[in-house]
C-alpha cells in the first residue's frame, strides 16, 4: 500500500496517513484513561478529605488503585506514544517504519490497559499502582499491564526505526530537531523502564499463578521502581520536549543554544533513572553508598539538567519577544505574552509549578536524611502531583488545545473555556500540591483510608492544621477534578461535533494559534535574557530557602543532648 | 579546508547516534541502579 502524506495547511506539518491515525488512536485512548483516573481521583479526594470521607475502606483502595494505574501509567504513555510517533514522522517528514506492528502495538496496549482494569474492578486487585508484594493481585491485573508494556517497547522501537527510515530517506540534514531529541530521550528511558517492569512483573505474573513460590519483597520494591519512578522520568524528558515545541509553536522560539539544551537532554539519559531509589531511601538492606550515589551524587546532575530546561525554555521566549519588540524592562516580553491561548498559559504553568513545586521537593526527598522526614507522608503524592500533573499533565493539554485543529482537523468547541481552564485546573493543582506537601511535612500518612486511624489503640491527635490541609486538599482537589472533566468534555465534543475543518481552511476559532515564523531582523548577537536570569535567580533563592528550612526542621527533631 | 569544515565535534557525533545514546541510557542505570542494588540485597544474610 503507497504512503500517502498530507500537509496541514494550518501549521504547515506534514502527517504521514498510518502515522495520523495512530497518533489519534492513542490520544484518544490517552483522554480515555484520563477520564476514568479523573473520576477515581474525585473518589480518592472525596474519601480523604475528613469532613466527607466518601468511600467504605474497601471500595477506597479499589479505586486508588485505578486511579493511580490509569493516571501514572495508562493515560500518560499512551499519550507519550503518540508524541514520540509526532516528534519522528511529522516532524522529520518521513513515513513511519512497520505500521503494521504500530497498530498491533497499539491494540496490545488497549488490550493490556482493558484487562488490568477489569482485574482492578472486580475488586479482587486493590493492591494500588505500586503493587508491592506480598499483596496479591489476580494473574489478569499482572498480566495486561506485561502486554500493555510490551506494546509501548515496542512502539518504542518503532520510533527508532523512524529515526532510520529518515535518516537513510534523506528527510532532514544535520542533527534531528530538538524536540525530536527531546522525544529520544523519553524513548530511551522509557525502554529501561519498560524492560525493568517486565524483569519483575512476569515473575510477579508466575507468582500469582502458582508457579513460584515467593517473591523477596526488597528485591521486588528495588527493580518495580525502575518501573514505577523511571516511567515518571519518561513524562519529564517529553513534556520538556513539549515545551519547546509550544515555544517554538506560539512565539517562533528558537532554542537559546542547541548545544546546551542537547547536553542537557544527555543528562537527563545518563542519570535520570536513578531517582528511582528515593522510594527505597528509608528500607534497611540497601546501604547507603547505593542510597548517596543514586539519589543524591549522580542525580544531582540530571537536577542540573532540569533547571537547564527551565532557564532554557523562557529565555527561549523572551528572545523571540525581544526580537518582536518586548524590550521595555525586566517582565514586558512576559507581561505581553499571549496569556489566552491555552497552548501557552498551559505550559508556563507546567513549567514554573514544575520547577518550583516538584522540581524543588524532588530534590529535599533525595536526600536521605531529610527523606526521613516525609518518607510515606501524603508529602509524596503532593511532589509527585507538581510533577505528574502540573508539569505533564498540563503540558500535554495544552498541546491538545494544538492538535484539535491540526492533528484532527476539528475547530475546538467553547474557547472560552480554553482561555479560563489551564488557570482554574493548573492553580487548584498548585494548592492541591501545596496542601499535600504541608499535611505531610505535619506526618500525614499517604495512601491511607483514615487519617485519624478511628478505633486504632495507638490512636494519634493530629494538630487542627493537619484537618485544615485535608479539608483544603478535598476542596482543590474537587475544583481540579471538575475543570479536568470539562476539559475532557470539551476535547470530546469538539472532536465528535466542531466543525470539521477542511483542507485550507483557517481557523476561526479566536484562539490566538501562532505558527512558527521568522523573527525579524536575523540578529546575528541574539538579545540578552535579563528577565529568564531573574527569574533564575528567583528559583535559586526559594531553592536554598527551602532546602535548608528542611535540615533545620530535621535538626529540631532530634535535639543533641 | 574543506575537511576542516566538514569535521564533526566527537560531542555532536555521539548525540546524533541514538544507538550509542540507547546504549548509554540502559546501561548506566543498570548497573548503577539495578545491578548494585540487586547484589546488596543478594549479600543480606538469610536469617535462620
Amino acid at each position: 500500500m503507497a504512503t500517502t502524506y498530507r500537509i496541514c495547511p494550518r501549521s504547515g506539518l506534514q502527517f504521514n496517513s498510518d502515522a495520523e491515525k495512530l497518533m489519534r488512536w492513542h490520544a484518544v485512548a490517552g483522554v480515555l484513561s484520563l477520564l476514568v483516573g479523573g473520576i477515581m481521583a474525585l473518589g480518592v479526594i472525596l474519601t480523604r478529605w475528613p469532613a466527607v470521607k466518601l468511600l467504605e475502606a474497601d471500595t477506597f483502595y479499589m479505586v486508588l488503585t485505578a486511579h493511580g494505574l490509569n493516571m501514572l501509567i495508562f493515560w500518560i504513555i499512551f499519550f507519550e506514544m503518540a508524541v514520540l510517533l509526532f516528534a519522528s514522522s511529522t516532524l522529520l517528514r518521513c513515513r513511519l517504519a512497520m505500521p503494521r506492528l504500530a497498530w498491533f502495538s497499539f491494540w496490545l496496549m488497549a488490550i493490556g490497559a482493558v484487562m488490568t482494569n477489569i482485574a482492578v474492578f472486580q475488586g479482587e486487585s486493590s493492591v494500588m499502582f505500586t503493587s508491592y508484594v506480598p499483596m496479591m493481585a489476580k494473574p489478569h491485573f499482572y498480566l495486561g499491564i506485561i502486554l500493555f508494556a510490551v506494546g509501548a517497547l515496542l512502539t518504542c522501537f518503532i520510533f527508532l526505526g523512524t529515526l532510520v527510515v529518515a535518516k537513510s530517506e534523506k528527510t532532514y540534514e544535520g542533527s534531528v530537531p530538538l524536540v525530536t531529541f527531546g522525544a529520544l530521550t523519553a524513548c530511551i528511558i522509557a525502554i529501561f523502564t519498560i524492560a525493568s517492569g517486565a524483569i519483575i512483573l512476569i515473575p510477579t505474573l508466575l507468582w500469582s499463578l502458582g508457579y513460584i513460590r515467593e517473591i523477596d519483597s526488597l528485591m521486588y520494591r528495588t527493580v518495580w521502581w525502575a518501573l514505577g519512578h523511571s516511567s515518571q522520568q519518561v513524562n519529564v524528558s517529553a513534556h520538556v520536549a513539549i515545551w519547546y515545541a509550544i515555544a517554538a509553536i506560539v512565539f517562533g522560539a528558537k532554542p537559546m543554544s542547541e548545544k546546551v539544551s542537547r547536553t542537557a537532554y544527555f543528562l537527563y539519559i545518563l542519570f535520570l533513572q536513578l531517582a528511582s531509589a528515593h522510594h527505597i531511601l528509608s528500607d534497611p538492606g540497601l546501604g547507603s553508598e547505593w542510597k548517596v550515589v543514586n539519589t543524591s551524587y549522580f542525580m544531582y546532575f540530571a537536577v542540573f539538567a532540569s533547571m537547564i530546561h527551565g532557564m532554557t525554555v523562557p529565555g527561549a521566549i523572551e528572545q523571540a519577544q525581544r526580537l518582536k519588540g518586548y524590550n521595555k524592562g525586566l517582565f514586558e516580553w512576559l507581561r505581553k505574552a499571549p496569556w489566552g491561548n491555552p497552548a501557552f498559559s498551559s505550559m508556563f504553568l507546567s513549567l514554573v509549578g514544575f520547577g518550583f513545586l516538584g522540581g524543588i521537593s524532588g530534590v529535599m526527598m533525595g536526600a536521605e536524611q531529610l527523606n526521613m522526614l516525609i518518607h510515606n507522608t501524603i508529602y509524596v503524592p503532593g511532589h509527585f502531583h507538581a510533577t505528574v500533573v502540573i508539569g505533564t499533565t498540563l503540558a500535554f493539554m495544552g498541546l491538545t488545545y494544538f492538535l484539535v485543529p491540526v492533528l484532527f482537523k476539528r475547530e475546538l468547541l467553547f474557547p472560552g473555556y480554553a482561555k479560563i481552564f489551564p488557570y482554574l485546573f493548573g492553580l487548584s493543582m498548585y494548592m492541591v500540591a501545596l496542601v499535600m506537601m504541608g499535611a505531610g511535612t505535619l506526618g500525614v500518612a499517604r495512601r491511607h483510608w483514615d487519617m485519624s486511624f478511628a478505633g486504632a489503640p495507638m490512636a494519634y491527635e493530629w494538630p487542627g492544621a493537619a484537618y485544615l490541609m485535608m479539608g483544603l486538599t478535598g476542596i482543590f482537589g474537587t475544583i481540579a477534578c471538575v475543570s479536568g472533566g470539562l476539559w475532557i468534555l470539551q476535547i470530546v465534543f469538539s472532536l465528535l461535533f466542531g466543525k470539521k475543518l477542511e483542507e485550507g481552511e483557517k481557523l476561526s476559532m479566536p484562539i490566538p494559534l501562532t505558527l512558527p515564523a521568522p523573527t525579524p531582523g536575523g540578529a546575528a548577537h541574539p538579545p540578552a535574557t535579563p528577565g529568564t536570569m531573574v527569574l533564575a535567580l528567583i528559583f535559586l533563592t526559594a531553592f536554598i530557602l527551602y532546602y535548608f528550612v528542611n535540615w533545620k526542621y530535621l535538626s529540631s527533631l532530634w535535639g543533641m543532648a | 579546508m574543506a575537511d576542516q569544515e566538514e569535521r564533526i565535534p566527537v560531542m555532536q557525533q555521539v548525540l546524533d547516534n541514538p544507538f550509542l545514546l540507547l546504549f548509554l541510557g540502559i546501561t548506566i542505570p543498570t548497573v548503577i541502579y539495578l545491578m548494585w542494588g540487586v547484589m546488596e540485597i543478594a549479600n543480606i544474610p538469610v536469617a535462620h
